[in-house]
């Protein structure tokens, strides 16, 4: 299958820090989950910039087949307009594509519907818990109807069971149009629980530390979390990032 | 009980204090002209009250009138220098050094350029510098402190110059232009009334003038009142400020 997007030998030095990231290689395929796992400040969130098209490599190419519009990215926090209610957040991407309003509403609503909060439509983001507002986020995300959809810790500020609702629903909503997915996480067992591949990265500077695909349906069979499947594909990727810990504190030759 | 006392504290604290000041005035029979008791600033009041008001509102409107000018202008200049880097670094030594030059060392020359005959003119220009940097300063930072993740979500969606400005900057700007015209209205009435006094002429018949004109007179307890009146104008026009930009952010922020 063709690569929706990859990135070739990339490599990204900032003046002062040096080379964060590479040399790199990522392939996604149409439909594939992919989950980026490693230490903080691994180049994870860089690799991810890169796909997006909001940073250009240093050294390297990066191949995106995505027209624009068609690239969409849930960032860490939920990053909405806090002067916007949760229809008008949802609806920025058409309407920054020229939709005229009423349509790009419509679209919002269901997409806000699609995520279970066609109750906070005309909500504003201070008053959403932030599991809805991340919810809002998705919705946002998925209401273009990317091929490519790219999430930078999305879990990261949520609480444990809010995490597992949230996951489940990403899985229910990537089956409807089946994107290629790119999921940044610290968390082992949830890389395991969202993603086909996890790829591993070790630090300074990020590069590919270990790959493990975990050969189970998507979205996840109730039980999924105490299967051995699950189980295996978690000790593999912990195993991998042990290793990649290990090396990130061997000093560079 | 508490909530009734700590509304209470600061009235019971200054009649206490008047109390003192009158009992003060009563027992050392300190000269009118240089400490007048409370009761006859008091007096002083109710007898020139129209006076007074008159005085006031021209202070008021001076105020209000430069705070939409300043307003107007520091919100104009402050987006189109917003989408220009070198000319915001052109400017910005300029605007520094026209914001800590006091107003009062202008005041004379800015009288001159305005006409000896045209106070008014004078007194509204004095008035609109001194409120314009609040605002103008508040819009700037507003304007380029949007959430770098927004920014590159309009990058990602291909936002265009004017998608994002109308989008995204003036938005993100809007608290910080509220904050920044509650503090140009108190700095429009010191504007105001600093102008008046260099103006110093009865062609302006603002608060300043009374104060002006009493204090000459040696009639200190009208200089008292109409500095009193001078507060709470003052007070009231944060007040209102205050209310309008919480109103304004609840509506906002929708809490």
């Amino acid at each position: 299958m063709s690569p929706v997007a990859s990135l070739s030998a990339v490599e990204v030095a900032y003046s002062g820090r040096g080379t964060v990231l590479g040399p790199f290689d990522l392939a996604l395929t149409e439909g594939e989950i992919v989950a980026l796992v490693g230490p903080s400040g691994c180049g994870k969130s860089t690799a991810l910039r890169l796909l997006a098209g909001l940073e250009q490599p240093s050294v390297g190419t990066v191949t995106r087949t995505p027209e624009r519009g068609q690239t969409a990215v849930v960032f860490q926090a939920p990053t909405l307009m806090p002067w916007a209610d949760a229809r008008a957040n949802v609806a920025l991407p058409l309407e920054l594509a020229g939709a005229a309003k009423d349509k790009a509403h419509d679209h919002a609503q269901e997409a806000l519907k699609a995520v279970g909060l066609e109750n906070a439509i005309g909500s504003k983001p201070a008053q959403l818990s932030g599991g809805m507002a991340m919810r809002v986020s998705l919705a946002r995300a998925l209401v273009t109807r990317p091929r490519l959809l790219l999430l930078d810790e999305p879990f990261a500020a949520l609480d444990e069971i809010t995490r597992r609702n949230l996951a489940d629903d990403i899985h229910r909503l990537w089956d409807q149009t089946r994107p290629a997915v790119v999921f940044v996480t610290h968390n082992v067992e949830e890389a395991a629980y969202m993603a086909q591949r996890i790829v591993v990265m070790s630090a300074n500077p990020g590069k590919i530390a270990g790959q493990t695909t975990i050969d189970a349906a998507l979205p996840r069979p109730p039980g999924f979390r105490t299967s051995q499947v699950f189980r295996n594909a978690a000790e593999a990727v912990s195993h991998d990032l042990a290793q990649a810990m290990g090396q990130a504190l061997v000093p560079s030759r | 009980m508490n909530r009734s006392l700590e509304a209470l504290a600061p009235i019971l604290l200054v009649a206490v204090l008047l109390g003192l000041w009158e009992t003060a005035c009563r027992l050392t029979g300190v000269p009118a002209y240089f400490l007048p008791a409370p009761s006859a600033v008091a007096a002083a009041m109710a007898q020139d009250w129209a006076l007074l008001l008159g005085s006031a509102w021209k202070t008021l409107s001076t105020a209000l009138l430069a705070l939409t000018f300043a307003s107007l202008t520091a919100c104009s200049l402050a987006l189109i220098i917003s989408t220009n880097r070198l000319l915001e670094k052109a400017v910005q030594p300029l605007a520094v050094a026209l914001q800590v030059t006091p107003v009062v060392a202008i005041a004379p020359q800015v009288v001159i350029w305005a006409g000896l005959a045209h106070p008014d003119r004078a007194i509204i220009s004095l008035a609109v510098i001194v409120a314009f940097f609040p605002i103008f300063s508040g819009a700037l930072t507003g304007l380029k402190s949007t959430e770098p993740d927004l920014e590159r979500l309009f990058d990602l969606y291909g936002a265009s110059r004017w998608q994002r400005l109308l989008r995204l900057r003036i938005p993100s700007a809007t608290p910080f232009v509220l904050e920044g015209h509650k503090v140009a209205g108190g700095l429009a009435v010191i504007g105001a009334v600093v102008a008046e006094f260099v103006a110093g002429s009865g062609g302006s018949q603002g608060l300043a003038w009374r104060i002006l004109e009493s204090s000459n007179r040696l009639q200190t307890a009208k200089t008292f009142a109409a500095v009193i009146v001078l507060s709470l104008m003052g007070a009231l026009l944060h007040g209102v400020l205050q209310a309008s930009e919480q109103a304004i952010l609840r509506r906002f922020r929708g809490r």
